[in-house]
């Protein structure tokens, strides 16, 4: 490895810069198209965005995806909304303050060109989107209705109801599926993607495992897209759909793509809490419900008496009391942090004390139950549904869950990897979201990857490509092939006693303590011991029943797994080499006096960028510094 | 600390269909859980079923899942007949084990269609469903010739009218509890929610006409009109949608 690749950040001013880039960009003539091939991993927003818009250009793209539709990547759970500096408000929202917006949530921990070029891509999104159909909530006039979200100041979310990943998602596979009709896209559901092909150090395809027949699979292709979203279940519980992994992005980490920040992941303060041992996941609570509802905590720590008994005076509205300026709206990290100390004192609630209430009495009985119902019904209902409780009548419980992972693959500013060929697109990469990312900001760079940006710079790759794709006999192809065949037949032939989940579990309740919402040296150090010596175990006592042919999810589950170990090992190191606080990063150690995160832009004021050298061997860090330009880092307050 | 407000255990029978592949023969098994917490979900008392049938050396159960929250459709199974399970507006992986009184017999069997092979035990493969998407369910606009989007004005009710029709999660319910396992109303849905749209309007007839065509080449059934779709739906989308498809179907019929 040649260490840290150029960025290839643009020259000049960062306004505009992304128009001046893509108009130096070389250009393929429609017929040479044709021969070009493309694969692209996911079918998430990133993925189905970026895939359709390639094979509209005239590419041969095929699509691999592990679930039995596009439709069901995880993408379709987001519920809040996707932002886009249209100003339809006319609130004074502008392209600069969506850009100051992206940097200062991100803590100054991202490139400025690209957030520059986010905002400036936004509105070109929602225009495509409106266009393919997605039926976004409207004004009385018809025209698209926005809200305020997460803390903004400006309205410029659009959303559709509490589904607008779902609706967005299904406008960019509804693209995906009018180009497999068209005949130009290849559409490979059930493949579980376990290697990235390499050709001297070039991405060259992929190894698939067939999730019915078993059967093991080689694609090639001149340019390979990872779009496989993030790696929040390393924590075992997260808001992340079960399924969602991380072994592509990890396959390829080995094989010599730079990851970058892996620390770096937003815990969600307003999730429903865990209850049994036997619970698979947390469900995001919207955000939105933080408006209304007024966050407590008994102030008499061990205080066991159900909430309607605790008077008015022994509850403890502690967002509102430690900022008095935004109270129940303080920020993601602020809110899931405090909830954790409380719970630490002796003060939660709920089983194990894990959580902390969130009421809504006080606005039901000053707007009425009607208003509210309106408001927030079908996430109250679900609430109702999952805790059993009525929201109308008790106070909801909540607790903080790990929802996004602003870390990643590391990606230059056209989106490509360490590894060239390999472009890395939407939660998969660490680009514009820096140490925290902001509310509605993930839908909607998810599909400004997607449908702007790598089908520009992937054609500029695709350009300086005169070699056809390598066939499949190819010894490198061979070589990845029996790399996954190892990895299946080592996973097998273990003989131990307990199943998957159950180390999967363990590790979760491992990370979440160690690298969770807050953290310390020697915390981590231990959990660098752990984490370890839990990985021993596995390859031990772990059964995966069935063998490598037909339908075996334990063996799914187990390889997802076995790569977790190694991507909970890097967090560790990476939380622990970042000696500063910083967004969704917090050192216990780096703290002020009334305990606000201290940010060292002296010496951390880059991206950590860390490069795998063997099984055993001390990843290298790699630092690519971060300047600033057109907006000059500042701390910031919430006081 | 407050204790949970409904956290008790409760035993359960589960009589769950097993058949390893398409070909071979498939049966009912009986298991039996013990102290399970109500506050599980269905699916998360099959891991632990499945945790236990590891242990034990036996093969675990196969069904799909993956969210865990109602949104992705991948779920879905008959338990006692019904699809998705006896609660309204839930899908299965949202069926929590508070529903059932202690000591309950649950039969949990695989969506049955012809269009729907079984893959393994609770598991079919419902790919046909996107091939009927793939028939005409979107609108013919690639990336970058969008107009301005406040070019194109939806009134509230017409887009939130569309955006009911959208919410359909490709679960398969509905045909699954239709004796004639019809998938009218998975196409009324997407047809209804292009419909209502001005931008959906160009290729309304082609869409309608293509989407039906395909869902009688793929093996669905026709319209049983019993209502048990709307019933099962998780999103609750009106079957009214399957009249309003078929009257539009006629009507086109008519002036052609």
């Amino acid at each position: 490895m040649g260490g840290l690749p150029d960025p290839r950040l643009p020259a000049g001013p960062i306004a505009d810069a992304w128009r001046r880039t893509r108009a130096e960009l070389p250009l393929i003539s429609p017929l040479r198209k044709r021969q070009l091939h493309v694969l692209v991993v996911g079918t998430g927003l990133a993925g189905a965005s970026a895939a359709a818009t390639l094979a509209e250009q005239g590419y041969r793209v095929t699509v691999l995806t592990y679930h039995d539709s596009p439709r069901r990547a995880h993408s379709v759970a987001a519920q809040g909304g996707i932002n886009a500096a249209k100003n339809y408000a006319g609130d004074g929202d502008s392209i600069e303050r969506l850009f100051a917006d992206t940097l200062r949530g991100g803590d100054f921990r991202a490139r400025e060109a690209g957030c520059m070029r986010l905002a400036e891509l936004s509105s070109g999104i929602i225009d495509q989107c409106v266009a393919q159909g997605v039926p976004f909530a409207r004004e009385y006039g018809g025209t698209l209705a926005s809200r305020s979200f997460g803390g903004a100041l400006v309205s410029r979310t659009f959303y559709a109801r509490g589904q607008t990943g779902q609706q967005l998602l299904y406008g960019a596979t509804g693209a995906l599926l009018r180009q497999v009709a068209a005949g130009r896209i290849n559409l490979l559901c059930r493949r579980d993607v376990l290697e990235l092909i390499t050709v001297d150090g070039v991405a060259r395809g992929v190894v698939a495992r067939h999730l019915l027949t078993g059967a093991l699979e080689v694609h090639t292709a001149q340019a390979v897209l990872l779009a496989t979203g993030g790696y929040s279940n390393v924590f075992f519980l997260s808001t992340n759909a079960l399924k969602s992994n991380a072994t592509a992005i990890w396959r390829a980490h080995r094989q010599g793509a730079l990851f970058a920040n892996p620390c770096f992941t937003q815990i969600h303060p307003t999730c429903i809490p865990s209850g049994d041992a036997g619970q698979s996941k947390l469900t995001l609570m919207s955000e939105s419900l933080r408006n209304d509802g007024r966050i407590w905590l008994p102030a008499i720590a061990g205080d066991s008496r159900p909430p309607e008994q605790i008077p008015e005076a022994e509850r403890d509205y502690f967002l509102e009391r430690l900022y008095p300026r935004y109270g129940n709206m303080a920020p993601r990290d602020l809110a899931s942090r405090r909830a954790r100390e409380l719970c630490n004192g002796g003060h939660g609630v709920g089983p194990g004390g894990r959580s902390v209430y969130l009421d809504l009495r006080d606005a039901i009985a000053e707007q009425g139950r009607a208003v509210i119902a309106a408001r927030y019904g079908n996430l109250l209902e679900m609430y109702a549904r999952i805790s059993g409780d009525d929201p109308y009548a008790v106070p909801l419980r909540i607790y903080p869950a790990p929802h996004y992972t602003m870390g990643g693959l590391w990606v230059d500013y056209q989106l490509m990897s360490s590894i060239p060929g390999l472009f890395v697109l939407g939660e998969a990469n660490y680009s514009e979201h820096g140490a925290n990312r902001l509310g509605a900001s993930a839908l909607m760079q998810g599909l400004a990857d997607g449908y702007f940006i790598a089908p520009a710079t992937v054609s500029a790759w695709l350009a300086g490509q005169p070699t056809p794709e390598i066939s499949a006999d190819h010894p490198a192809c061979r070589e990845a092939l029996a790399r996954a065949r190892a990895r299946l037949e080592a996973l097998l032939q273990l003989n131990g006693q307990r199943p998957v989940d159950a180390f999967h579990r363990e590790l979760g309740t491992l990370m979440i303590e160690r690298c969770g919402i807050s953290r310390t040296a020697g915390g981590l150090r231990a959990g660098l011991a752990e984490v370890g010596a839990l990985e021993q175990r596995f390859q031990v006592e772990l059964r995966v029943p069935g063998g490598i042919e037909g339908p075996n999810p334990e063996l799914e589950k187990a390889l997802r797994v076995s790569d977790f170990f190694g991507l909970a090992q890097l967090m560790l190191r990476d939380a622990l080499a970042r000696e500063e606080s910083c967004g969704a990063h917090f050192r216990e150690e780096h703290q002020s006096a009334d305990g606000e995160a201290r940010r060292d832009d002296d010496r951390f004021s880059h991206i950590a960028a860390w490069e795998y050298t063997g099984d055993g061997r001390e990843p290298v860090r790699h630092a690519e510094p971060l300047r600033f330009t057109a907006l000059q880092p500042s701390a910031r307050s919430y006081r | 600390m407050t204790p949970a407000s409904s956290a008790r255990t409760i035993s359960l029978q589960l009589r769950i269909w097993r058949q390893v592949t398409p070909e071979a023969p498939g049966g009912f098994q009986t298991y039996r859980l013990e102290a399970v917490s109500t506050d599980l979900s269905l699916l998360e008392a099959l891991d632990l079923l499945n945790e236990q049938l590891i242990a034990a050396g036996e093969r675990p159960v196969g069904f799909e899942h993956d969210c865990r929250e109602g949104i992705c459709g991948s779920c879905g199974f008959l338990v006692n007949g019904q699809a998705h399970g006896p609660q309204a507006a839930t899908s299965v992986c949202q069926l929590y084990l508070r529903q059932f009184a202690d000591g309950a017999s649950l039969s949990l069997e695989p969506w049955r269609a012809r269009a729907f092979p079984l893959i393994q035990d609770l598991a079919v493969d419902r790919a046909a469903m996107d091939r009927l998407l793939i028939a005409g369910g979107y609108c013919s606009v690639s990336t970058g010739q969008a107009p301005e989007a406040n070019a194109i004005l939806v009134g509230q009710e017409q887009a939130r009218s569309a955006f009911d029709t959208a919410t359909c999660i490709g679960c398969g319910a509905c045909v699954a509890s239709c004796r004639n396992a019809s998938a009218s109303l998975f196409v009324a849905a997407k047809l209804a929610h292009l419909a209502q749209l001005p931008q959906g309007l160009p290729e309304r007839g082609r869409r309608s006409a293509a989407m039906q065509a395909a869902m009688t080449a793929e093996g669905f059934g026709s319209c049983s009109s019993n209502l048990e779709c709307e019933a099962a739906c998780p999103k609750q989308i009106s079957a009214d949608w399957i009249s309003w498809m078929h009257v539009d179907l006629h009507a086109r019929n008519q002036r052609n």
